[in-house]
């Protein structure tokens, strides 16, 4: 134990640096085979969120990008991370346009959400949560913004009621290293110290795929996710 | 410290993993758990009503009788009856429940419950148990209570309160009127509260199922609510909306006295019915003033009294 100890205090310039930044985990996550066509979302009932959009809206199940790159991907660690504490700053999820933005909002366990209403129109936010609590909460334009936190990993459905086409994801992680997939597909987990770590890749159609990466020291190492496209 | 030879070492990891690979085969991991199972003993759960105390092993008989039949023996909401029920019955596992006192996201008081067994649910095939005498509901109370480690784990919510319904006239049933349109109710109840309203066609509960938003002009004098027919009720329903369904809370968007003109607006929806709102609308020949917008300095708490707010 003391000849460890000693090591260690030894170590310690080289082994704190790599505490600090530690190692990355990054990638890209693509899919094999056709997606389902996205279907167009009729928004004439309401005229306020339709004259926003001067290109065509479809629903968001699959959303890609060239060279088959999958977006909205939440890529996290799984197993192997701290649970850190969450981060002070909250989240925030916006109904624009009859949409969410973003489409899957990914947040720490016990972090602040606020729900914002940047529409004309009443939106009613209704998280289908079952491992947490359902709630269901209506937010006419120009209401303050709606705060919540969750107390359970999960990942929850959001929907409108009176827009049924609004659809959405909360991502609730018990750890901070996430990362979920924009236009270029690519991820990104920095500051991970030395250790083995399970890596999950979420897709609200596709399930879910994981990794075992094991970060030695502060290096980067690149793992790249492909899931199955199903064309229905 | 012995060094220990690779040979031997890969030797014991060997024998072992034919040990292992033997006491599978052996043993009953490939066969199904085949047979009857005995039923689970549930937890025992109280109940608090006022005075009355409920217990939950004094309501088996009761449940398997009157409510396992749509309710199912787990309380999953899978009784034999389910599949010709619309709406379907509620699944006690989830321990979401439509009429409370409680905000959205909590669970209802004990009272809540004992409220809806001897209330029944309208447009539903949740009949008024007024059969039972009151200990036999508050013992089927705590039986529901048995299906979801929720009852364990956390509390009911801390009821709303409703202040003191104020005077109906016609400045409440015209404000009530800007809010009904304001807060987009006829989105799915209709702009006549028939609902049939631009969203109403699409609407599903939590489970997916298609539900109608209730209709008010259908209503009589003996029609009921969902969660109860006083007008503290109809308050009661907005501000906590109805978990499990469409229909949100308001409590953050809508203050204590607004709310109760949104209930005096309301009840002038009910055509039909003879009430102290409909005598005030026909003496003024059907017709309501347009609400002129007063300019408030004061920024009282919503009928929530969250602390949030800012901008």
């Amino acid at each position: 134990m003391r000849a460890q100890r000693m090591w260690l205090a030894l170590l310690a310039p080289l082994v704190i640096p790599a505490l600090m930044f530690g190692g990355t985990i990054s990638g890209k996550v693509t899919y094999t085979g056709t997606p389902a066509k996205q279907k167009p979302i009729d928004m004439g009932k309401e005229p306020s969120c339709a004259k926003q959009h001067a290109t065509a809206v479809t629903t968001e199940t699959v959303v890609t990008g060239p060279n088959n790159i999958l977006e909205n991907v939440v890529v996290y660690v799984s197993a192997g991370a701290d649970d850190a504490n969450a981060p002070a700053q909250a989240v925030t999820f916006t109904q624009k346009g009859c949409q969410y933005l973003p489409h899957v909002l990914a947040m720490h366990t016990g972090q602040e959400l606020d729900v914002l209403n940047a529409d004309q129109t009443s939106h009613n936010i209704h998280p289908l949560a079952k491992v947490n609590r359902e709630w269901n909460k209506s937010q006419p334009p120009g209401s303050p913004p709606i705060k919540d936190k969750w107390d359970q990993p999960e990942f929850v459905e959001v929907k409108c009621n009176i827009h049924p086409w609004m659809h959405g994801w909360f991502a609730v992680m018990k750890t901070n290293h996430y990362s979920v997939t924009g236009d270029n597909g690519s991820f990104s987990l920095p500051n991970l110290p030395p250790g083995k770590y399970t890596i999950t890749a979420w897709h609200e159609s596709y399930g879910t795929k994981t990794a075992d990466v094991t970060i030695t020291g502060t290096e980067t190492k690149t793992i790249d996710f492909s899931f199955t496209a199903k064309p229905y | 410290m012995t060094s220990l030879k690779p040979v031997h070492f890969l030797n014991g990891i060997l024998s072992l993993a034919l040990i292992a690979a033997f006491s599978s085969r052996a043993g009953a991991q490939d066969v199904p758990d085949v047979g009857p199972h005995p039923p689970q003993p549930l937890k025992a759960m109280e109940s608090h009503i006022g005075n009355l105390t409920g217990h939950s092993k004094d309501a088996a008989s009761d449940y398997r009788r009157y409510c396992a039949g749509c309710h199912g023996e787990l309380g999953d909401g899978q009784g034999e009856n389910t599949v010709w029920l619309d709406p379907k019955p509620r699944d006690f596992t989830m321990a979401t429940f439509k009429c409370r006192s409680t905000p959205t996201g909590t669970l209802p008081t004990d009272e809540d419950l004992f409220n809806t067994i001897g209330r029944g649910l309208t447009n539903s095939n949740m009949p008024i148990w007024n059969t039972f005498t009151r200990q036999q509901r508050a013992d089927l109370v705590a039986y529901i209570k048995t299906f979801s480690p929720r009852w364990e784990k956390e509390k009911p919510g801390d009821p709303i309160k409703i202040p003191a319904e104020p005077a109906v006239t016609m400045e409440s049933i015209s404000h009530g009127k800007y809010l009904f349109t304001k807060l987009e109710c006829w989105k799915c109840h209709g702009p006549q509260g028939k609902g049939d309203g631009p969203s109403a066609a699409t609407l599903t509960d939590s489970k997916d199922n298609p539900i109608r938003p209730y209709n008010f002009a259908a209503g009589k004098d003996d029609s009921r609510f969902k969660c109860g027919s006083t007008n503290e009720d109809i308050y009661k329903i907005f501000i906590t909306g109805v978990d499990g369904t469409p229909m949100p809370s308001f409590g953050d968007v809508i203050q204590p006295n607004d709310a109760w003109d949104l209930v005096h607006f309301l009840r002038t929806l009910q055509v039909n019915r003879h009430g102290k709102e409909n005598e005030i609308l026909k003496a003024a020949g059907w017709k309501i003033p347009t609400y002129v917008e007063k300019q408030s300095s004061t920024n009282p708490a919503p009928a929530n009294q969250t602390t949030g707010g800012g901008n």
